[in-house]
């Protein structure tokens, strides 16, 4: 039988048939619900613009809290930790083979322990008496008298959450421009030097930058998705959905808020489509930025 | 010569002017690793060191009283923690070999096949590196329910499988095999499954280990699959488990230990599994640009 399949779609069947099922059509349900009244009990009834109108006009809670959260947990993750992925990749390439692999390994590690593993860690180093790490580090130097509630005060939480993003976001993107950053040819940057590059940071931005765009690509993509992802964080963090003020709520936690909790199906999906376009548009942007499709 | 800085990249040996950099690494290396040291350590205590105060980050009297507890609690809610460990085993195993098969298909059809549609689909697809699965949790679940996978093992594997990143990373790999290898099998009367299975899966076995280490992370992971497609307790995974133990231990200070021992136990093998094959993730990742 083996011997007769020619035809390509013995090889992208299977995939397609899964691809299209679990994420084209939900993404498209998504689109249509979201011009719906949906209790999942009742047919889900056509109300137009209504969800997105109410979204913007009349939910507080989403533009006082849940919007600009989103935003400033992205905007200071992704770019920070994008940022950091390449410049610890660049540092990686210098040094050789064993001592790298062994540091990039460790640098990695985070990404790879699922976000509520990890959350012990997190509940413990912060909690908010005096058996938390860092509260017993701070009370023990007399910096502070009091132990700090870390995590259920809304001015901490949205910090922590960005650490604890920060601390796992060398990621998949990180290997691939590490990787990227070794392959280059390395007589292009002695060709370059005869031209007269005079510094490593010319280097860097002359040569090794555009050598790998293509992986700079992926890893801003996959920053962009990781950041908006994680959004989980807050709720395990504090162990509340809502999280305390709503200080670390994003996006995906009030989807979760009205789908799974009100059952307000189609309210949340508006908030999915607003979400996906957000992150649809902010990789393009940052695609752009890296001057992409010369 | 000295001014060629470039030729440093990839040393093959220790130069002193590597000292800086290590001054940063090194101390950022133990920055990143101190709470995965902290969950080890933290896993073998003792009762009475998880009580101490002031609170000490390494253990002194190592124990393995938390993980006798950990099992220990599973049997007591019904499940025996062996259950739970052969169910995410037979998931992820199976989910892993689905995911290997179908994107080293795909990604042999996107690379060198012809077909309508193809640079749509590959279009699509990384369009699709974009999507984040928690967006559409909702009417995911209402597809699944529709399909009428609820309280099936096969809904705990098949909506991780296909994963864009995967077929993306795999397709590229492919993209720089030469077409004369495929050109010549050809004449000699092997079908497309042939080549694909006897000269393009040896080539690209790299970027096959990588799809499987995301998915193996993926899968292992998971906790949105036992939470909403399965009521059936006994078809639950490790990862879920484990996500419900907060609750379970009321968020105590003895629950800590059952806790750390617990992130111990999912965070070791997606280490050992990245750690075995990290050679071939990166030979993977160095062909990985989006273009």
């Amino acid at each position: 039988m083996i011997k007769k399949m020619n035809h390509p779609a013995w090889f992208f069947t299977p995939y397609v048939i899964l691809f299209v099922t679990f994420i084209i059509i939900p993404v498209v349900m998504a689109i249509v619900l979201s011009f719906t009244y949906f209790n999942t009990i009742e047919t889900p009834e056509y109300i137009g613009l209504r969800n997105y109108i109410e979204l913007i006009t009349r939910d507080e809670v989403f533009m006082q809290y849940v919007l600009p959260n989103t935003i400033k947990f992205a905007f200071i993750v992704g770019p920070v930790g994008y940022f950091m992925s390449f410049l610890l990749a660049w540092m990686l390439a210098q040094i050789p083979h064993k001592p790298r692999t062994v540091l990039a390994i460790i640098m990695y590690s985070p990404s790879m322990t699922a976000g509520i593993a990890m959350t012990v860690v997190w509940t413990v180093l912060f909690s908010g008496d005096q058996t938390g790490y860092l509260n017993a580090l701070l009370l023990n130097w007399g910096l502070i008298r009091e132990p700090i509630q870390f995590l259920t005060s809304p001015d901490y939480l949205m910090n922590i959450m960005i650490i604890v993003s920060l601390w796992g976001s060398m990621g998949v993107g990180f290997l691939a421009m590490m990787a990227g950053i070794l392959n280059i040819d390395k007589s292009l940057y002695e060709a370059a030097y005869v031209d007269g590059l005079k510094n490593r940071w010319q280097e860097i931005f002359y040569i090794t930058i555009p050598s790998m765009k293509p992986q700079m690509l992926f890893g801003a993509v996959m920053a962009v998705v990781g950041t908006f992802s994680v959004g989980a964080i807050g709720v395990q963090l504090s162990g509340a959905n809502p999280t305390p003020q709503y200080a670390g709520q994003l996006m995906v936690n009030h989807i979760e808020d009205f789908g799974f909790i009100r059952y307000l199906m189609g309210y949340a999906s508006a908030v999915s489509v607003v979400l996906l376009i957000m992150i649809y548009a902010i990789s393009k942007v940052t695609w752009s930025l890296l001057g992409e499709r010369d | 010569m000295a001014k060629f800085q470039g030729m440093k990249i990839n040393p093959t040996r220790y130069h002193r002017s590597q000292l800086k950099f290590y001054a940063i690494l090194l101390p950022m290396a133990v920055f990143v690793s101190l709470p995965i040291i902290f969950i080890v350590s933290h896993a073998f205590k003792p009762s009475n060191e998880l009580f101490a105060y002031p609170p000490k980050f390494f253990v002194r009297m190592p124990t393995f009283k938390n993980f006798t507890d950990l099992f220990q609690l599973a049997s007591e809610s019904g499940i025996p923690f062996s259950k739970y460990l052969f169910n995410s085993v037979m998931v992820t195993g199976i989910g892993v070999f689905l995911s290997i098969l179908i994107t080293g298909l795909a990604a042999y059809s996107l690379s060198k096949l012809k077909f309508k549609g193809k640079k749509l689909l590959f279009e699509i697809n990384t369009l699709a590196l974009m999507f984040v699965p928690i967006a559409v949790m909702i009417p995911r679940y209402i597809t699944i329910a529709q399909l009428g996978l609820i309280d099936n093992y096969l809904v705990l594997i098949l909506p991780l499988i296909a994963m864009p990143v995967g077929l993306f990373l795999v397709k590229q790999f492919i993209d720089q095999t030469p077409n004369e290898l495929i050109e010549s099998a050809k004449i000699d009367g092997a079908s497309e499954m042939e080549i694909f299975i006897k000269i393009i899966v040896p080539i690209i076995l790299p970027a096959l280990a990588t799809v499987g280490i995301l998915s193996f992370q993926l899968i292992w992971n998971d906790v949105i699959g036992s939470t909403l497609y399965v009521n059936d307790e006994s078809m639950k995974t490790l990862a879920f488990y484990f996500s419900t133990l907060a609750a379970r231990t009321g968020n105590t200070v003895a629950g800590q230990g059952v806790l750390a021992a617990a992130s111990l136990i999912s965070f070791v093998p997606n280490l050992l599994i990245f750690i075995f094959f990290q050679g071939k993730v990166m030979n993977t990742m160095a062909s990985s640009g989006i273009k």
